[in-house]
């Protein structure tokens, strides 16, 4: 009977099964082996990607750390000289002028950011899918560009560097930032929620600003913290319209100083005094914007919280 | 059933409301609007100044501005054909280093940390992102500079015995350091994007591929990568434009020498960096020849950006 059955000619697929399975059987140690190779690959390359960020971090806090004192904070710049080479001064009027223009900046892109942001969520016309493309391709452009923008539109005219040149050009860099983020935000509000305010007799002016605004705060207040930490560390376009003044100056018609673009400028003194000094400007200028993306983190997440 | 006259006046009442409602929402509609067209104002306003500015340039020089091999401000000639190969030469380079990594700690990220360590792991990219530009052009010329000059480039050299693309002065700024900072400034937008695009690729696949007894990395390599393809392709090109668009970090560590490089090591000025450290003091010919600068990255940049748009709304939608 056995016999008889093995004298069968062979099951052409049971036969390609068998010649499979053996063939994955004699070849799993080496996979298994090559796969164990692969994810030992990609933890280090993870791992490589922190490297140079403990770098940055480390060395910025090591070399930074010393020029860092209450007189260096808050007094202004002053120019070194060849027989007075440490006599560098503070930053103060830097830290001022960076409050004052990403300030202003957020001020007016906010309200702008947030209109744009409602129109792109509720709208899918063919201008709407239009001003939406242009909003993402804006986001990736290089801000040098806007820099140039405020420089040929304000500074050129008004024949002077003015903080309000860098405010505008810091203020059109937030907008398409805040919009996405704020759109994306609004877009996540349950639609049944829109539909009852509506169902109620509320006009959607009403339900903008009792139902949506405030179920999607977390999400808009996320986007314009981060846009305005983006906009604090930026050096292109502040560097063409803002001038470097080194005194206090409130009024951003006249020329201001900032944080990024003195770090810029100390990085290539000729005086060892002001390199040294250049890791103290940023660390001060780090520590600012991780205030800024660490509270958007904390904000929102309480915010989450509460409403559970 | 008969109306009461109280019935009438409330469904009269209630009709009064709708057609107020639809009319007073008008004013609603429009502001929404009128933003949405301002911003898109103000974007034809910031294109057509530039161009502006450009036009006196591109109307002298005409072709020669994009194929000119010398760049002299003040007298001319104005060619930006160095600046252009030094802009595609840096992000080429940081390309081929922030992909690979990049595509790795996406995986990494998604597949190979512990659950409890995912969160943290997010964060330090994010972190990542969040230093600013100029603090990055600060660590590359005064930490990795001088570690480049007596280490990584006399190896480099050492490799091909000083020929090309290792050979010239080994003074630490150049292509070499501008490529590796950006790599270092984009691979953030690289794992982020394709972490994004990777997550999204149906669970059945991969876990068929694992019951049929494939391995993890066959499962990488073979289900996920390709599924996720079209998606990696636009994190790649997101990469790019920050590359090439990327201004303060690369003048400060490229040496800013307008020539065609002839090796990895020279130093070359991209065209962002001409732009941010010659623009300032510019009159005349020469700033309308750096407004023709700021125009060819703007073409760009853009034409990248809306690439990388494409790509990654097409893998979000073979997504759903």
């Amino acid at each position: 009977m056995n016999n008889q059955l093995l004298q069968l000619p062979p099951d052409p697929l049971l036969e390609r099964r068998r010649i499979v399975q053996q063939k994955a059987a004699d070849s799993l140690g080496r996979r298994v082996f090559i796969s164990r190779l692969f994810i030992t690959l990609l933890g280090l390359a993870f791992v490589a990607v922190l490297v140079p960020l403990g770098s940055v971090l480390i060395t910025l806090i090591h070399r930074g750390i010393s020029s860092i004192n209450w007189a260096f904070l808050s007094s202004l710049p002053t120019q070194p000289s060849l027989v007075a080479q440490n006599a560098i001064g503070g930053i103060g009027n830097a830290i001022e002028g960076t409050l004052v223009i990403d300030g202003l900046a957020a001020l007016v892109a906010i309200p702008i950011a947030l209109l744009l942001g409602l129109y792109l969520s509720e709208s899918y016309s063919r201008p709407a899918n239009f001003i939406r493309a242009i909003t993402e391709i804006m986001t990736g452009l290089p801000s040098i560009l806007l820099g140039v923008f405020a420089y040929i539109y304000i500074v050129v005219p008004s024949k002077s560097y003015s903080g309000l040149a860098g405010i505008v050009a810091l203020g059109i860099l937030m907008v398409p930032v805040i919009a996405k983020a704020s759109e994306l935000a609004f877009r996540g509000v349950p639609s049944t929620l829109r539909e009852a305010g509506l169902a109620l007799g509320a006009r959607s002016s009403k339900v903008t600003r009792g139902i949506i605004l405030p179920v999607a705060l977390p999400g808009v207040i996320t986007g314009v913290l981060l846009a305005l930490a983006r906009a604090m560390g930026e050096t292109a376009p502040l560097l063409l319209v803002i001038g470097a003044s080194s005194q206090w100056t409130w009024n951003p018609e006249h020329a201001m100083s900032a944080l990024p673009l003195l770090t810029y400028l100390y990085s290539g003194s000729q005086y060892p005094s002001q390199q040294a000094a250049a890791w103290g400007v940023a660390l001060t200028l780090v520590f600012m914007v991780m205030v800024l993306a660490v509270g958007s983190r904390v904000i929102s997440a309480r915010m989450r919280r509460e409403r559970r | 059933m008969q109306l009461t006259d109280s019935d009438k006046t409330l469904s009269a009442d209630v009709a009064e409301r709708i057609r107020l409602s639809a009319t007073s929402d008008r004013p609603y509609k429009y502001l929404l609007r009128s933003a949405a067209f301002f911003f898109g104002g103000v974007v034809l306003l910031f294109v057509w100044s530039v161009l502006h500015d450009a036009w006196p340039a591109l109307h002298t020089f005409t072709y020669h501005l994009v194929t000119g091999k010398t760049w002299s401000p003040g007298t001319g000639p104005y060619g930006a054909l160095p600046m252009i190969t030094a802009t595609l030469a840096t992000t080429l380079i940081a390309l081929v280093i922030a992909v690979p990594v990049g595509l790795c700690s996406a995986l990494a990220l998604l597949f190979v940390i512990p659950d409890r360590f995912r969160a943290i792991a997010a964060s330090l990219i994010e972190l990542l992102a969040a230093v600013p530009s100029v603090v990055y052009g600060l660590w590359g010329l005064f930490v990795v500079a001088p570690w480049f000059s007596h280490t990584v480039q006399p190896f480099l050299a050492g490799i091909t015995g000083g020929r090309w693309p290792f050979n010239g002065p080994q003074v630490g700024f150049g292509l070499l350091l501008a490529g590796v900072v950006l790599a270092i400034m984009i691979m953030p937008t690289i794992v982020a994007v394709s972490r994004d695009v990777i997550s999204v690729v149906p669970r059945e696949l991969i876990e068929g591929g694992l019951s049929l007894g494939a391995t993890r990395s066959q499962v990488f390599t073979r289900i996920v990568l390709p599924t996720a393809k079209t998606g990696i392709l636009g994190a790649i090109a997101l990469g790019a434009g920050r590359a090439l668009g990327e201004t303060i970090a690369v003048a400060m560590v490229i040496g800013n020498n307008p020539q065609i490089p002839h090796s990895l090591f020279s130093s070359g000025a991209t065209l962002a960096s001409t732009i941010a450290t010659q623009f300032g003091d510019a009159t005349g010919t020469t700033g309308s020849a750096l407004a023709a600068l700021a125009l060819m990255l703007m073409v760009i940049t853009a034409g990248v950006n809306a690439l990388a748009r494409i790509l990654t709304n097409r893998a979000r939608k073979l997504a759903t």
